[in-house]
């Protein structure tokens, strides 16, 4: 855990509002798993004035990457920023996906920016593992799939791909899934992450989710970011620390 | 090294400097350290300490606003019993002193809370909050009533004679009111001020964007208020004042002590940059070299006014 400034590289767009960003940062670069995050200041007033978390996207060399859509004031600052002028980055923050689980193909699910932390992903498990992916968005504009392999998708207004939701989909292609082989890995918004709670349950998967919440500091103080545990009712879990990534069966969503 | 003293008195309270770290945006002490040497710092203040274990809000706690944030957190803690078995052997190891922050729903809980605690020697004094706005039965309630407020701080005095500073609510017709029963009932100091009651609405959902709906504002947004706060405690009332209220650099330290604080407590900032208080400390030392003052001390309340 590091308080770090660093240039950015390049900002690429990959979609209407989608953006990669390219920042030099060994200290980052080395230190970080697949699934954690970066709480990012993007400038030094008071507008906007909190860090804003943001998943490690990728990692090559010496640079990371972050995905981002522009929502409001900081990711516009964000998506502004030049080559070479600075981002200030805490992190790497939290748990990340656990690879050491005994699987043999790694399925992952994303809906929309939910595809945010699978490129590190793909890129840690390479060639070790069999990947299939399973993209879904609203309509064939928030599919996002850089750097994902192998990947069906899916639309909520079959726009591209299954007309349906990406767990719908999932379901479809379940005669590949053997449960005695594969691990499932999901992101995206809390409803998807719902029904893909409700689907590994069902199915008796082994299933990791990445989840996101409003946070100020990230790494533990502010207790802003709870998420009720399954183990013990009588305690929150905190996103940043005990998570963002968790065991579906270990919370509630 | 510079012959500054930065050393402040808080009534019999002596601080190394006048950096303090706020209830609620330190923890217990651990996260905090990993940035910031403890022991550098004036003191610290745990998160608030019920006497079971609170569990807090459900999510949505926290909502950034302009140059501010809602919380409502709602006194999530561990309670004081895995306090003292847990915490506080990992705060032992520093020499840093040590505040814990009581919040209670009844005058029995404060003074049960107080008493338990006050034979850990490693807890040097205890802040008393009679102001949290996010929890439904307690905090506020004692914050908005003046003899509610007397009553605990006369009965927690009888079982604790360490220092014991009065957390005030900023959410009052007259702060400095709250501030004289302190003086008046043998509280020790007052630190004002706690967080400012506000809200948020989603526009499209037309729902509070807090779970609990009124949060406590934070951050740079509320230190006109809190500046005028400890101003009007300095005007009014002869007791040590700790200024809290959105300060981002050394600069605010040094205008809130003006306005009649001996020491600050940093809380918000400790958000973003857990590393910027052990910084303002040299920083503090710098101002006092070019301003040719000897003693930090000597710049609690000196506005002219």
């Amino acid at each position: 855990m590091l308080i770090v400034n660093s240039p950015v590289v390049e900002t690429i767009q990959i979609h209407e509002n989608i953006f990669i960003q390219k920042i030099l940062s060994p200290e980052i670069a080395h230190n970080s798993n697949p699934g954690q995050f970066l709480n990012i200041r993007v400038s030094e007033t008071a507008n906007p004035l909190l860090r804003r978390p943001f998943s490690i996207c990728d990692v090559e060399g010496d640079n990371i990457f972050i995905m981002f859509n522009v929502m409001g004031e900081g990711t516009k600052i964000l998506a502004c920023k030049q080559p070479g002028s600075s981002v200030d980055i805490l992190g790497p923050l939290g748990n990340g996906f656990n690879l050491d689980d005994d699987f043999e193909i790694a399925v992952i699910v994303a809906g929309g920016l939910g595809s945010a932390p699978f490129p590190y992903l793909t890129r840690k498990i390479g060639k070790s593992k069999k990947i299939i992916s399973f993209v879904g968005g609203r309509s064939k504009n928030d599919l996002i799939t850089y750097s994902m392999m192998n990947f069906l998708t899916s639309t909520d207004d079959g726009s591209e791909g299954f007309k349906g939701n990406v767990v719908k989909l999932l379901e479809e292609n379940r005669d590949k899934l053997d449960k005695e082989k594969i691990k499932i890995f999901g992101c995206g918004p809390n409803a998807m992450l719902k029904s893909l709670k409700d689907f590994s349950i069902k199915y008796d998967y082994n299933c990791e989710i990445s989840t996101e919440s409003a946070m100020a500091c990230g790494f533990g103080i502010c207790q802003g970011c709870p998420i009720e545990s399954t183990q013990n009712p009588d305690k929150y879990l905190l996103v940043c620390k005990d998570g963002p990534v968790f065991n579906v069966k270990d919370v509630n969503l | 090294m510079s012959d500054i003293d930065l050393s402040v008195n808080i009534g019999k309270f002596k601080l190394r400097n006048p950096i303090m770290l706020a209830s609620g945006t330190v923890g217990y002490g651990n996260e905090i350290s990993e940035f910031s040497d403890l022991n550098k710092l004036g003191a610290i203040v745990t998160k608030s300490l019920s006497l079971k274990p609170r569990k807090g809000n459900p999510p949505q706690r926290i909502v950034e606003t302009p140059s501010g944030m809602l919380n409502a957190i709602g006194l999530a803690n561990v309670g004081v019993d895995i306090f003292l078995k847990e915490k506080i052997p990992f705060l032992k190891k520093y020499d840093v002193p040590l505040v814990c922050n009581i919040a209670a729903s009844t005058v029995e809980e404060y003074v049960e809370c107080t008493r338990i605690l006050d034979s850990e020697e490693t807890i040097k004094a205890f802040e008393i909050n009679v102001s949290c706005p996010n929890v439904k039965d307690g905090g506020l309630q004692f914050g908005n009533d003046i003899k509610a407020v007397g009553l605990v701080i006369s009965k927690v005095r009888a079982v604790t004679n360490k220092p014991l500073i009065i957390k005030l609510s900023p959410n009052v017709s007259y702060i400095s009111e709250f501030a004289q029963v302190v003086k008046n009932e043998g509280g020790d100091a007052v630190s004002a001020i706690n967080t400012l009651v506000g809200t948020a609405f989603n526009i499209i959902t037309k729902k509070p964007k807090l779970y609990n709906v009124n949060g406590g504002l934070s951050g740079p947004a509320i230190k006109p208020v809190a500046l005028a706060k400890v101003l009007e405690i300095s005007r009014k009332v002869d007791i040590p004042i700790i200024g809290i209220g959105g300060i981002m650099n050394w600069k605010d330290v040094i205008e809130f002590m003006i306005a009649g604080a001996s020491a600050i407590q940093i809380g918000t900032l400790n958000f973003i940059d857990p590393t910027a208080p052990e910084r303002m400390i040299k920083e503090l030392e710098d101002y006092c070299v070019s301003n040719q003052l000897n003693k930090i001390s000597d710049l609690t309340a000196s506005y002219l006014i």
